[in-house]
């Protein structure tokens, strides 16, 4: 392959240089009936599971089918999205924070068309490419962070882990058959770069064994001081280390029962890598929310201290999930959070009901607001 | 005949969700066969190598990317991460395999032609994969070799008229909900907003300078459909003041069942009918609602703007028309002294061009602040929890408000000022034992 220039020249790189020009602004992608009818919008429906409907103060409609995407996404699939939204959508579309597209029309009559479309086009291994869904009532897209794709700290897979769950909750991608949303999001590790810690339920990789020691490299490959700087638990000090050949060598000492798992002395110094075959796997947290609907947002808690990971479906942690789906079906009321179901009943019974063992490792230890999560009162249940 | 075997991902071809494997693959083979004839400007099996590489890591359970090295653009010290493989002899391809954000636009809206020569651009100088888009917004390039980086930003900045995102310890590219593009409840325009400070921030975008890394996302009504309350430092969130605008004929329709509640988001399943006390009187936090007579009655004084009744009857109840947005600081995920949702630092300011109050009396002063006390690697969130919200409301000169504690304080331990004190603290010993013997 020939090297092509951009027209970018190495030896001048300051030569007709753009730099801080922001990103594309947004009007110039609005659809018409978007730009006519922005802010005069008066109300929505969700005619039928990932079919809404936008009623403007003008008279005017839009209607918006949704459609469940990979984050991970080839430009081969970017370019049937477009082949769509040109059929379909004069040449627009969106997409949505939890990386759902958006096709939308202005007239009622060119919905079914569009959904027939999208739901005909298959892998070949018989997936959705476009499975329509993802509203009101029941489980949207999972939002997700890299994993094994592209990460270099991760404790499990992001995409796998995705597709293996929404595979078994895909029905409830079709329906709206819940009490309420479920929102579930993926982080391959605790650094948590997609903030799963407000979600109805929280797929969360996690290391379980501190960093291995490359003490003869690490004086050569890491700056030792940013090292110990980078642990959050202040696990890491400097060390000097006699080698099987008698030297001695600048190294690190980790205190083991400090460790945390984040990985950052990892991101700093690459003598320090903590991924395991078994030591990693997989947190489940259930019961947060960001709305501040009937009750303020708040915090998933650790439902679940370990699952291994099981590739490429990950079995157990699907089989879990489920089963906190299914008991929060069956016994929350309309309009229902998961974790407001869970703080009615009571944790005592969120167990019970969704067959999770309870382990001391859901019992909080980390610092001051421990004690506040501890039971101080005698209303609990038997 | 794929260039390696993957047993374990091939397991991820089947099933009803899109695969992600079967999409790698169908990009591999387009590159294989080329039938555009592009001249790839990096190896041409990248994407079977990827497939490779995460085989081996389903295999091993452990991933195979290093963290390595600085790589960038001149003069820009974020927007692209550097990834290297921990195989590169056996999976050539993606030896180096860099990330480059691209800053998305606001309310990730696209035209066909834009996203068609994006990827144009990707498929020839990158891997042509990507995510649309990563967690903080950007549309992310998944995937390139360090030559390429800079024919990639000079052809985004020159031709697509297009910059990079945020990565590292500055401003990340912000982010927006829906908002008023096509949404009824939206109380301010978040494009214009988000799009607006993306801008006008710009340096602080690019070139770190912060102790750590600022996120701004912006809700357009307390729904938060983009989260900004739990992941953003600085979150903005639309909110009304007065009263909730009621079409009486509406919620009529929805108690006589003509019109579905919810927007119909409980169609699938049969929830026997609409019962207005029940799911919506009785659901009301502050209990500020009534129907008798068939007439809707609420007491607006009293309404804290959960949102529910809105949510559960958008066609009879709308946002009130004077609005604004709140702000709360200091979200953050766990890592590391535990999750943090954002504080209730302003609660209400009017959201209009050019925005000057916003800019001048709460994100800079907070940023100067942040910037001069906040240690390395401490977000804003952690400064507040460390030297206190009575510090950060001195640095913006808003007045202490009752709506901002959820609470007041159980211990009486108040850290009281010399000047708040009548006479100072100065005083003279010998005076006081003219009274009080030794």
């Amino acid at each position: 392959m020939a090297f092509i220039s951009s027209g970018y020249n190495p030896g001048k790189p300051m030569e007709n240089r753009i730099t801080d020009i922001g990103p594309r602004h947004f009007e110039e992608f609005y659809p018409p009936v978007i730009k006519n009818n922005k802010g005069k919008w008066l109300y929505h429906e969700i005619l039928e599971p990932g079919v809404l409907v936008h009623v403007s103060e003008t008279g005017d409609e839009v209607y918006t089918v949704r459609v469940g995407g990979c984050r991970l996404m080839s430009v081969s699939h970017i370019r049937e999205i477009c082949e769509i939204a040109d059929k379909h959508c004069d040449g627009y579309l969106r997409f949505t924070t939890r990386n759902n597209i958006e096709f939308m029309v202005d007239s009622k009559d060119k919905v079914k068309p569009l959904v027939d479309d999208l739901m005909s086009r298959k892998q070949a291994g018989g997936c959705y490419k476009f499975p329509v869904g993802g509203t009101g009532a029941g489980i949207t897209n999972i939002v997700h962070t890299q994993g094994w794709i592209h990460c270099h700290t991760p404790a499990t897979d992001g995409s796998g882990t995705v597709k293996a769950t929404l595979d078994v909750m895909f029905d409830d991608f079709r329906n709206m058959r819940l009490p309420a949303q479920v929102r579930i999001s993926m982080a391959c590790c605790l650094n948590m770069c997609g903030a799963v810690h407000c979600s109805d339920i929280a797929i969360l990789g996690y290391h379980r064994k501190p960093p291995m020691l490359d003490h003869e490299y690490m004086d050569k490959m890491c700056e030792i001081p940013l090292a110990v700087a980078a642990c959050p638990t202040a696990a890491i000090k400097p060390s000097k280390v006699k080698l099987a050949d008698g030297s001695e060598v600048k190294s690190v000492e980790v205190r083991n029962e400090r460790c945390m798992f984040c990985g950052n002395c990892y991101t700093m110094c690459p003598s320090m890598p903590l991924a395991d075959d078994v030591g990693d796997g997989i947190v489940l947290m259930a019961g947060g929310k960001v709305s501040n609907r009937i009750s303020a947002p708040k915090f998933s808690k650790v439902v679940v201290g370990f699952i291994p990971n099981e590739m490429p479906r990950w079995p157990t942690m699907t089989d879990t999930i489920k089963r906190i789906v299914e008991a929060y079906a069956a016994g929350a009321r309309k309009y229902e959070r998961v974790g407001d179901w869970a703080e009615r009943i009571g944790w005592e019974r969120f167990f019970e009901k969704c067959e999770i063992d309870f382990t001391h490792h859901l019992i909080d230890d980390f610092r001051d607001p421990a004690y506040f999560t501890w039971r101080q009162t005698t209303n609990f249940k038997f | 005949m794929a260039k390696h075997e993957t047993p374990l991902l091939d397991q991820l071809e089947t099933g009803q969700w899109p695969s992600f494997v079967t999409d790698i693959k169908r990009e591999a083979e387009s590159r294989a066969k080329n039938e555009r004839n592009i001249e790839y400007q990096i190896p041409a099996d990248v994407c079977e190598d990827l497939l490779g590489v995460l085989e081996l890591s389903f295999k091993h359970g452990r991933t195979h990317w290093k963290h390595g090295g600085i790589v960038g653009v001149f003069g820009y010290g974020g927007g692209v991460i550097g990834r290297y493989c921990d195989q590169p002899e056996q999976f050539p391809g993606v030896a180096h395999f860099h990330t480059m954000r691209v800053s998305q636009p606001a309310g990730k809206f696209y035209t066909t032609k834009y996203l068609e020569s994006i990827c144009d651009l990707w498929e020839r100088r990158g891997s042509g994969i990507t995510n649309m888009h990563g967690s903080t917004g950007d549309i992310i390039f998944l995937g390139t070799t360090t030559p390429q980086l800079e024919e990639v930003f000079y052809e985004l900045s020159h031709n697509l008229n297009q910059d990079l995102g945020g990565s590292g310890s500055n401003l990340r590219t912000p982010s927006d909900c829906v908002g008023q593009a096509r949404c009824e409840f939206a109380c301010f325009d978040t494009q214009a907003l988000c799009h607006d400070l993306t801008n006008e921030y710009q340096d602080e975008l690019h070139r770190p300078a912060f102790p750590y890394k600022f996120k701004f996302k912006f809700d357009g009504c307390p729904n938060c459909c983009v989260a900004s309350i739990a992941r953003s430092d600085l979150s903005f969130i639309g909110l009304w003041r007065d009263e909730i605008r009621i079409d009486q004929e509406a919620v009529k329709a929805y108690v006589g069942g003509e019109i579905p509640p919810n927007g119909g988001a409980h169609a699938g399943r049969d929830w026997g009918a609409f019962d207005i006390q029940k799911e919506v009187i009785g659901l009301c936090p502050t209990e500020c609602m009534r129907y008798e007579n068939g007439k809707l009655e609420i007491n607006n004084k009293e309404c804290n703007h959960c949102m529910h009744c809105i949510n559960a009857m958008p066609r009879a109840l709308r946002v009130g028309e004077d609005r604004g947005c709140a702000m709360l600081a200091g979200a953050k995920a766990p890592i590391l002294d535990g999750a943090q949702m954002g504080t209730l630092i302003v609660p209400f300011i009017k959201v209009e061009p050019p925005y000057t109050e916003i800019k001048e009396t709460v994100i800079e002063p907070i940023w100067d602040w942040w910037m001069e006390e906040g240690k390395n690697r401490e977000r804003l969130g952690e400064l507040m929890k460390r030297q206190g919200l009575q510090r950060l409301l001195e640095v913006t000169g808003f007045a202490p408000d009752a709506r901002m504690v959820q609470e007041p304080r159980t211990n009486p331990y108040i850290f009281w000022k010399e000047d708040e004190v009548d006479g100072g603290w100065e005083r003279d010993i010998n005076e006081f034992r003219k009274h009080h013997q030794r």
